[in-house]
Order: C-alpha cells, then sequence, then structure tokens
C-alpha cells in the first residue's frame, strides 16, 4: 500500500434519479461501523436522519413540493414533485476543517479526499464550526476503545467524526460503499474531471428536456472553497436542500485576519504603555 | 428582505461543542496576557509593588488556563497532540504554542518574583512573558473569527481589538484590587480606559455588521452583553470617582469591571451558537453575495474580440 499521489476522486451525486431508498445511508453505517445514535420521528417527509453529523455520513434529504417536475407541463395538475438528495462531505478543494485542525488529525490523502485520524484526533471540536456545510462533529457516544491508561478520560468517545469517502476501500482499489449500493447510480464515484464532464452533459440534457430547476452545486473550481470533491446536481436552491449557496472556506482570509490581530497586538500594548504616562494620580 | 428559504428550518451550520471552560477561557486568556504586559511596563517605570502582583495575577490566570482547555477537550489524555504540529491556518495551533510559552514564563517570573531569587532570570522571564502576553490576549478572536460562523467570521476586524481592549479592562482591574489605591494609579486608567474602548468597539462592531450581527443583541447573548455594559461602565465608574481614596471602591469597582469583561466574553461566545442555530443568517448574506457578484460580472466590460 502506498502514499503516492493518485488522480483525484470523488462524487457527483445527481439527486434527479435519487428514489429515497436511503441505501447509502445504509451502506455506509454497515461498511464504516458508525454507530446508531437513537431513532426518532421527524415529520418532516420520509427524513428521520435530519443532517449530517458524527454518526450519520450519509443522509437523504426529502423535499414534498408544490412544483412541478417540469417547466413545460401544460396547466397545474401534475404541479408536485417529491425532491430527494443523498447528502455528503464535501471534500472541498480548500478544506476549513483541514486547515484549523491544530493536532493534524484531518489530512489530504493521496486521492485528494479529506480524512479524521482517529488515533490523534484529541476532540478540540475546532472543525465543527469551522466547516461551513455542518458536516464534521464531535460524537458523544459512549467510547468503544479502552484507553490505555485511565487518566484524564471520557466516557464518551469525544472525537471528531466524519465521511473518509471509503478510504480503506480506495486503498483495496473498491468504490465507496454509498457509491457502491446505489441502486439508480444517482451517487457516481470516479475520477474528478471525469464526473464534472458527465455531470455538465447530464445537465445539458435536464435542461433540454424543461426539468425545473436543475443546476450544478459545487462543480466550479473558481468557488470560495475552490470546488468540492463531491459535487451535486440539484433541482432547487442549495438552502432548499439545507446547503449553503455560496460557501467560503473561512482561512481564504487568514492572512488578513492575522494582520489585524498583529495591530490588535501592537495597540493593546501602546494602550497600556499609555496608562502609566500620567503619574500616580 | 425575502424570508430565507431552509430544510425545515433546520440550521445549514453545526452550532460549537463548546462549553463552559471557552468562554471562561477567553477571559483568563486576556487576563493573564494583558497582565504579563503590565508587569513589564510597571517594572519599567518603575511600579514595583504593581509589577510585582500584576506578574503573580498573570501566573495564576495562566495556570488556569491550560487546565480549562484541557477540559474541554473531547480527549483530553491527548491534551499533548496540541503541540504535535504547528500551523498557521489554525489559530489553535498558534494559541497553544503561544500559551505554552507564555505561561511558562510567567510562571517561572512569579515564582523567582516571590521567593526573591534568580533576579536576572525571573526578569528575562517577565520580559518574555509580557513578549508573547498581547498575543495571548488577542489571537482567541483570531480563532472565532477563522470558522463559518457569520457572527464571528464577519466580526473579524473587529474582534481582536475587542478583545484586547477587554483584556487590558480585566489586567487593570484586576491590578486595581490587588494593590493600594496610592500604587495603582496606572491600574486604574487601564481599567477604565479599556472599558470605555471595549464598550465603544462593540457597539460600532454591532453597527457594522448589521443584520448578521442582531445575535450579539438577542437570547442569551443579548442578556450577557446588557448585563456587561451594565457591569463594566459602572464599575469603571467608581473606580474613576473613588478608586482613589478608598480601597473598598477600588475592589467593588474592579470586581465590577471583572464580572462585566467576563460577561463579554460570554455574550460572543453566546452569539455564535445563535449565529450557527438560525440558518438565514447563513443564507441571506451569501444570497446577497452571489446576486452582487452576478450583477458585477453582468455590468463588467466584454474582452473585445
Amino acid at each position: 500500500m502506498s502514499a503516492v499521489a493518485q488522480e483525484r476522486v470523488g462524487f457527483f451525486t445527481d439527486t434527479s434519479v435519487c428514489i429515497g431508498c436511503k441505501a447509502c445511508e445504509v451502506a455506509c453505517k454497515e461498511w464504516n461501523l458508525v454507530p446508531e445514535d437513537g431513532l426518532v420521528w421527524t415529520g418532516e417527509s420520509y427524513d428521520n436522519t435530519s443532517a449530517l453529523g458524527a454518526n450519520s455520513w450519509r443522509h437523504v434529504a426529502f423535499i414534498e413540493q408544490n412544483e412541478p417536475l417540469h417547466t413545460d407541463a401544460e396547466g397545474d395538475v401534475d404541479a408536485l414533485r417529491w425532491l430527494m438528495s443523498s447528502d455528503v462531505c464535501k471534500h472541498c478543494t480548500h478544506a476549513a476543517c483541514l486547515d484549523v485542525c491544530p493536532t493534524g488529525a484531518l489530512f489530504r490523502t493521496e486521492f485528494d479526499t479529506v480524512v479524521v485520524q482517529e488515533d490523534v484526533c484529541n476532540g478540540c471540536g475546532y472543525c465543527v464550526p469551522a466547516c461551513p456545510f455542518g458536516v464534521i462533529d464531535r460524537r458523544n457516544l459512549p467510547r468503544q476503545d479502552p484507553p490505555a491508561v485511565p487518566l484524564l478520560t471520557r466516557e464518551e468517545d469525544g472525537r471528531a467524526w466524519k465521511c473518509t469517502l471509503c478510504y480503506d476501500r480506495l486503498q483495496g482499489g473498491h468504490e465507496p460503499a454509498c457509491a457502491k449500493a446505489c441502486p439508480t447510480d444517482s451517487i457516481q464515484f470516479g475520477p474528478l474531471d471525469e464526473l464534472r464532464e458527465r455531470a455538465s452533459e447530464r445537465l445539458e440534457k435536464l435542461q433540454a428536456e424543461d426539468w425545473n430547476g436543475a443546476r450544478l452545486y459545487g462543480h466550479d473550481p473558481d468557488d470560495g472553497v475552490g470546488g468540492f470533491g463531491a459535487f451535486f446536481l440539484l433541482l432547487d436552491e442549495p438552502e432548499v436542500y439545507g446547503l449553503p449557496p455560496d460557501p467560503v472556506v473561512s482561512t481564504s482570509h487568514i492572512a488578513e485576519m492575522w494582520k489585524t490581530a498583529a495591530v490588535a497586538t501592537g495597540a493593546l500594548v501602546l494602550g497600556v504603555v499609555a496608562g502609566f504616562l500620567g503619574g500616580s494620580r | 428582505m425575502s424570508e430565507a428559504r431552509s430544510y425545515y428550518g433546520r440550521p445549514v451550520l453545526k452550532e460549537p461543542v463548546w462549553k463552559a471552560e471557552i468562554p471562561t477561557y477567553l477571559f483568563t486568556g486576556g487576563l493573564g496576557g494583558a497582565s504579563s504586559v503590565v508587569s513589564l511596563v510597571a517594572r519599567v517605570s518603575g511600579h514595583e509593588l504593581l509589577a510585582q502582583r500584576s506578574i503573580q495575577i498573570a501566573s495564576a490566570a495562566d495556570a488556569v488556563s491550560p487546565l480549562l482547555l484541557i477540559s474541554d477537550l473531547g480527549r483530553p489524555e491527548r491534551f499533548l497532540n496540541m503541540l504535535r504540529v504547528f500551523k498557521v491556518t489554525s489559530p489553535m495551533s498558534v494559541g497553544s504554542w503561544i500559551l505554552a510559552y507564555s505561561s511558562t514564563a510567567s510562571s517561572i517570573s512569579a515564582f523567582l518574583n516571590t521567593i526573591g531569587r534568580l533576579p536576572r532570570v525571573s526578569e528575562l522571564a517577565r520580559l518574555a512573558s509580557a513578549g508573547s502576553g498581547a498575543p495571548l490576549a488577542v489571537y482567541t478572536a483570531t480563532l472565532f473569527s477563522d470558522t463559518a460562523i457569520p457572527v464571528w467570521h464577519e466580526a473579524r476586524r473587529e474582534l481582536p481589538f475587542l478583545f484586547g481592549s477587554s483584556a487590558v479592562a480585566s489586567a487593570g482591574a484586576a491590578s486595581a484590587i490587588a494593590v493600594p489605591p496610592a500604587d495603582a494609579a496606572p491600574a486604574r486608567r487601564l481599567a477604565v480606559g479599556g472599558v470605555l474602548v471595549e464598550n465603544v468597539l462593540f457597539k460600532l462592531m454591532e453597527r457594522r455588521l448589521e443584520f448578521v450581527g442582531e445575535p450579539y443583541s438577542q437570547g442569551e447573548a443579548g442578556t450577557f452583553r446588557k448585563v456587561a455594559a451594565g457591569c463594566t461602565l459602572s464599575g469603571a465608574a467608581l473606580l474613576a470617582a473613588a478608586g482613589r481614596r478608598s480601597r473598598l471602591a477600588a475592589v467593588a469597582g474592579g470586581a465590577l469591571v471583572l464580572a462585566g469583561e467576563a460577561a463579554v466574553r460570554w455574550s460572543v461566545f453566546k452569539a455564535g451558537f445563535q449565529s450557527a442555530r438560525d440558518p438565514k443568517y447563513v443564507v441571506e448574506p451569501q444570497r446577497q453575495r452571489a446576486a452582487t457578484r452576478a450583477d458585477a460580472a453582468r455590468s463588467a466590460p466584454r474582452p473585445r474580440p
């Protein structure tokens, strides 16, 4: 097994053919031993997973809409559609979680994906509010690995978890579990360049067929995170699926932020010096 | 502004997982960092008692700070992994190194100073601690700004100055309590000046942020904000009016300022949760940004053939 740079791989999730079977959610849980974190009924269409998190690395969103599926439909009789979309970690080109991780637990693999090393993560939680998509989270379930030395330890797992794009399967030459299990090829795995071409062709076809609201999301390498390693074809605005419409990696402003901090540091010292001028009254 | 669309009103971002230790550390880190700077300037300008007490305050705050941070970790036994790498893109990594350095220096200086041994080493340690004191007081603002939370990230211009002035006010107030009024004039001026700057900056920050800054005045963050303004301003007034004559007034005024500055940190901390919880703070500014960019692209002159 070598760590030599490979071709960048990722996902193209074509939501126009998603049937909401949740096979991706199940396959991901099974392959990656992602624990169950409670069963609830939300009343939000067929979605009881609600969001990505430490214990949900694929999440199928369901949106029931009084909108036509095609814009060329005559009259309003068919003005009804059911959007389904399998969300996942975007494996950003410029990943905020990786940038802010103080331990180096988060790293970029030879496949250009973003992975947490569970044996390094110390659960500082910085990646959690750094992610512009709210993907990564800390796991608060009871810890499974016994501590080597029972000192300063906690009952909970306490580490950050997210999709690894099935790093272990990639190393073995297999496609990720979710893509493997998807019965409609809504989740497509492959070299990113190839996926981008395929997505453009698919979008052209849907637009020619007057599909309502078809658009690509995250395919543009010039966007705020340098393009997603896992991008989407959506049928409505991103925020309808719970996705940010124009995400930006916070570290794109890091130079400016450090400059401001440096000026504030100087101002603090000058302020203290000024406080000592004016004698002892 | 039209109502932002969302997925069943659910958040786009995750709320931070940080607990009470973190806003407490924002306060102790600021207090410790600014106190080392105060100690050095006091030493240089011949305020011996002030110099001694403020380095003790700094070392006490710097001793508590790492414990708070370790206690907040999901895997506290792996706290040393913080010093496994050094990354400028991670203010937490930079800050861990600053804190490790600063707290080592301030504790050496305070210890030697207190037992009256090795004065040169003590002075050198005081200098080292003062050098890292200001960055220690300010970097936490960069840490918060370097996230996707709108109320923190968009406040990146003001937060370092807000945290810096809050730290100076805290250090001044703590020294004004610890030193008799006759020796505490500079400390009182720092407390009063820090409070005024911090209050003005907070107002300006809220005004500039407009819609995105709403959480600072709402909910728990808003309550802390009100408590902060009440405590800091009344404490500063008390210090300015009676701190010179009465030790009691100095202690009461200093305590009010300290409580108020702690509340400032809690307000900023809580505002981040509120900002992450409501998807409109994420979606609406991003929609506007995208629209502005699209307009600019439309009106840009076309390249000639």
